[in-house]
């Protein structure tokens, strides 16, 4: 009989799994839950885009593109990427498309690291960094931002958590869980603890899109870190296309390189139908993405008013679509108060401890669900609170 | 202050608090805004769309067109105050193209949608000639789509 202890490898193993699985498991048992929960957009994709995917099917473009992706598509992201952000990469030698922004980053993770290479991860932050690094020998070193720096991390944080071994810097801004964004002074701060050192930034872009009272900021637009930074971007949060899987490696061409010739061995290429798709939405599709971002506006600003009515403490989110209050006030860890107020009140949040240290304390909630349901979630919440008292 | 028609436009339900939160203004302002546009007839009224397809009522609508005679000095207007003060009439429109006006009725029967064309909207003597087309499926209305999205198979991530 096989031995499958003996067959896995002990990297796999040692990585914990998701603990908020539990959660979603305890949910899917009640009927009437309303869930904060899933940090996907509830949009549809936008039928033009749809459209697109589907005409392509219509004409057979069945086949394999381009490993580095279609060309009509890079050229597409090459023009957002200069219309949107300002930045400017060249779609034969600088692009490369992936399955989805996730593809990307663990890309980056495979092509830079050594066995014990440190990557310094701010956190709270998504839950696929460290487990990333990890599976390639890497060492995480999590820095945990702190609700007065409005979770942001500092550059004297930064020049801390470095030493010889540190390879790479990751950037997760906008984040998620708490909504964080960077400003230019915050990454001029970065250009110069990082100058004479060999710390590649790998900056997590995919809620560029969603900000709010203040235009993303990218590493990659300081022209100090402009060739040390590797831009992680892709369809699923701006166009509302998680199911598509596509996204978006931009970045210096020594490193791009590298990662398509391992995205070559270990997908060939990314979705075929998804690409056509994405041409759409890229060369078509700014509207699309205003329209969401001033729905998700909206919520935001309703959501962080009734937390602050009910007299929790929260940090005003200026990017993605999640709110990270504080629920000290409640005297319950964050897992407690996650698990109570789904359990007695049917609704679904995550603890902030899910993202990492840093993360107790707080709990995720996403604003991606209609407004109905926010008003609702809203009345249980200060129905949870008053049971508490 | 567009904002704020927008927002009622796409949902009425939406209490003022949610109205004040998403528009940066205070309740007050939102409920003041609100009674000045319904004072000023910016905003007529407030309904619920239906799909009456799925209740035992019977319902039909039908999209007529109308040819009509206009009259010197008051245009279209008078001819069209006559027509839409009719009960029946769901809408009512000036057109450019070939007919003048297109009316939209409901009824419970086919019957009932045929007689209010031929004994009150035919009689009128400036009306010179009507067509009417029965709706035979509505799709989408206001934006809204009929059918009910089909439940997709989720993944949960965080």
């Amino acid at each position: 009989m096989i031995d499958y202890n003996a067959v896995l490898c002990n990297r796999i193993k040692e990585i914990p799994p998701s603990g908020i699985r539990r959660f979603f498991d305890i949910a899917a048992e009640m009927d009437d839950v309303i869930s904060l929960g899933i940090g996907e957009p509830d949009f549809q994709t936008p039928w033009h885009i749809r459209d697109a995917g589907i005409y392509s099917l219509v004409k057979g473009f069945t086949k394999y593109t381009p490993n580095a992706g279609l060309t009509d598509l890079r050229r597409a992201i090459s023009d957002y990427l200069q219309r949107r952000f300002d930045l400017r990469y060249d779609p034969k030698s600088q692009l490369l498309v992936t399955v989805g922004g996730s593809e990307g980053l663990d890309l980056a993770f495979r092509c830079i690291l050594e066995e014990d290479d440190e990557v310094i991860i701010p956190s709270p932050s998504f839950v696929c960094y460290a487990p990333l690094t990890a599976i390639q020998y890497g060492k995480p070193v999590l820095v945990q931002t702190k609700a007065e720096n409005e979770f942001r991390l500092t550059a004297d944080e930064l020049r801390a958590a470095i030493t010889p071994k540190t390879k790479a810097l990751l950037l997760p801004f906008p984040n998620n869980p708490t909504g964080a964004i960077l400003r230019k002074e915050d990454l001029e701060a970065f250009a110069a603890v990082l100058k004479d050192t060999n710390i590649v930034v790998i900056s997590d872009e995919i809620y560029a899109e969603l900000t709010y009272g203040q235009h993303h900021v990218s590493p990659a637009n300081i022209p100090a870190l402009y060739d040390r930074t590797v831009v992680i971007n892709g369809f699923s949060k701006a166009y509302s296309m998680t199911g598509w899987r596509l996204g978006y490696i931009a970045g210096p061409h020594p490193l791009v390189e590298q990662m398509t010739k391992l995205h070559q061995f270990g997908i060939m290429s990314a979705p075929t139908t998804s690409q056509y798709a994405a041409i759409e939405a890229m060369d078509h599709g700014d509207s699309d993405i205003a329209a969401m971002r001033d729905e998700y506006d909206g919520r935001r600003r309703y959501l962080l008013d009734g937390f602050r009515k009910l007299g929790f403490s929260c940090f005003e989110p200026r990017g993605a679509f999640y709110m990270f209050p504080c629920i000290d006030s409640t005297g319950l860890s964050s897992e407690d108060f996650a698990e109570r107020l789904l359990r007695e009140q049917h609704v679904a949040v995550i603890p902030g401890t899910a993202f990492g240290p840093g993360g107790e304390g707080f709990v995720r909630v996403c604003y991606a669900v209609s407004m109905k349901d926010l008003g609702t979630a809203l009345s249980r919440i200060e129905a949870f609170c008053q049971s508490l008292k | 202050m567009k904002k704020l028609l927008q927002l009622l436009e796409n949902d009425c339900t939406l209490s003022t608090e949610q109205m004040a939160s998403m528009t940066n203004m205070t309740e007050d302002e939102v409920r003041k805004q609100i009674e000045a546009y319904e004072a000023n007839r910016t905003i007529l009224g407030y309904q619920a769309l239906i799909d009456w397809e799925r209740t035992d009522r019977e319902s039909i609508t039908a999209l007529i067109e109308v040819n009509v005679t206009p009259q010197r000095g008051d245009g279209f207007d008078k001819v069209a105050e006559r027509i839409y003060q009719y009960e029946e009439v769901e809408s009512c429109y000036l057109m450019s193209g070939k007919y003048d006006m297109c009316v939209i009725i409901s009824g419970r029967t086919l019957k009932e949608v045929a007689l209010f064309v031929s004994e009150k909207l035919a009689t009128i003597d400036e009306v010179t000639g009507t067509a009417t087309h029965f709706i035979l499926k509505k799709y989408k209305e206001k934006h809204l789509v009929f059918k009910k999205q089909e439940e997709q198979e989720r993944g949960y991530f965080v």
